[in-house]
């Protein structure tokens, strides 16, 4: 594992005009009828928000499908406009996107997975990104049947990973460090 | 339940062979605050990591690889090429895959306002670039050599100079942002973002080799970094 590969760096302080010049946090119009907002804040070991980090999503689109070829399966429908992929800076203490609710989409053993955002984050003393999944509150039993999720023994491990709704948006607070870790992943 | 939990501790089977950095590095201080304590859990391959944004999207201007034509006049420094392939872990060409680039200027400096070095500022200089690997692979930028800058997480701390490097790949689970070191450089050993890749074979992968193929005489230098990425390694049961 790992034989030959590029090894990872942090992404430092001072990557902000090559990577967030252009605004990649909406990845549907504001308007659009089915629009979700997602926005919270990265807080450290010393519970301070991070405001120098990157967070990328990654997605399905409504009907469970991803925009990419290795997804082929062609009875669902793709949207042209929609590519599942967000970047936001934390510049003003919280990131945040405009996004659609992805579909379920099929997980190990062919069970489905429960709608779900892959969320990786770098920053300035992250050497690798840190790689994490939102899940949606309204889906508390897709939630509970989930692969995924359902293999965290720790609940109050396990719901760090699932969204809360605050009306106008929801909100996806990651926690770094302390007994309310967020729950990472490898990959 | 078919699914076991399954977690690693602080030694991860990445970390364990020192190939890619840990997360927590005490010698590089914000790692203190910053790195994950709790076991990390093993996500199992599956469409939502062996897809992903190749980000071939956007779209690339013509002179966003040459940093050294992005403003009226041309930025002091060593004028350098720097170019490659990027692969994948079978040695397969990743194709049409968007490489983003950031640097500090010759002196050292970066255009960012959180930058408080004392070296001058380029105004014909934002170290910033993008483009697309080519159907082999290839990419190519125009540079100049960055300079060492110093920064505050020990006395008397320094970079070695390097460039920032942002790659998709194939898949979610190919990401990788990394730095670009220069071969020689003096400084190497007192830098823990360096240093904290502990396999000598894992750092020298992280140093690009002068090349004098590239090299355009009269002109600028040229120096080769291949970068290995991940591949999607997806297999037909996990497709289900
Ligand atoms: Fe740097």
């Amino acid at each position: 594992m790992g034989a030959g590969y590029t090894p990872s760096q942090t992404i430092g302080p001072f990557f902000h005009d090559a990577l967030l010049d252009r605004d990649r946090s909406e990845l549907v119009a504001r308007d659009h009828r089915s629009a979700t907002q997602i926005r919270g804040a990265i807080y450290d070991g010393a519970g301070e928000v991070v405001t120098d980090a990157m967070v990328e999503i990654w997605q399905a689109n409504p009907a469970g499908r991803y925009d990419d070829p290795e997804d082929d399966r062609g009875d669902l429908p793709l949207d042209e406009d929609f590519t599942g992929f967000g970047r936001s800076g934390t510049e003003t203490g919280e990131f945040s996107f405009v996004t659609l609710k992805p579909g379920p989409v099929p997980g190990p053993d062919g069970r489905p997975q429960a709608p779900h955002v892959m969320v990786s984050i770098f920053a300035r003393g992250l050497l690798r990104r840190l790689v994490t999944r939102l899940y949606f509150p309204d889906e508390p039993d897709a939630n509970a049947a989930d692969p995924i999720l359902s293999s965290i023994e720790d609940p109050a491990l396990r719901d760090t990973l699932i969204a809360r709704d605050e009306g106008d948006a929801l909100r996806f607070d990651v926690r770094l460090q302390g007994e309310n870790q967020t729950a990472f992943f490898e990959l | 339940m078919s699914q076991q939990p399954t977690t690693e501790n602080a030694g991860s089977r990445r970390e364990d062979s020192g190939r890619q950095p840990p997360y927590l590095y005490p010698d590089y201080v914000s790692t203190r605050l910053r790195a994950p304590e709790k076991p990390l859990i093993i996500l199992p391959k599956t469409l939502s990591d062996t897809t992903g944004p190749a980000y071939g999207r956007g779209p690339v201007g013509e002179l966003d690889h040459d940093l050294t034509r992005q403003h009226a006049g041309e930025p002091l420094g060593e004028r350098i090429i720097v170019h490659g392939r990027v692969l994948d872990g079978d040695g397969r060409p990743v194709r049409g895959n968007l490489i983003e680039i950031w640097q500090a200027n010759s002196a050292g400096r970066y255009t960012h306002q959180k930058d408080q070095h004392p070296a001058p500022l380029d105004p014909n200089f934002s170290g910033a670039g993008r483009c697309l690997t080519d159907g082999e692979g290839r990419y190519r930028f125009i540079t100049v050599k960055p300079g060492a800058y110093p920064w505050k997480n020990h006395p008397n701390a320094w970079r070695p100079a390097h460039i920032h490097l942002s790659l998709f790949g194939e898949a979610f689970r190919s990401r990788l942002i990394t730095q670009m070191y220069f071969p020689g450089d003096p400084l190497f050993g007192q830098d823990p973002i360096f240093q904290s890749v502990r396999d000598p074979e894992a750092q020298r992968r992280m140093i690009s080799t002068f090349d004098l193929e590239a090299t355009e005489p009269e002109w600028a230098l040229g120096y080769r970094f291949d970068v290995v990425l991940e591949g999607r390694g997806a297999t037909p049961m996990e497709r289900a």
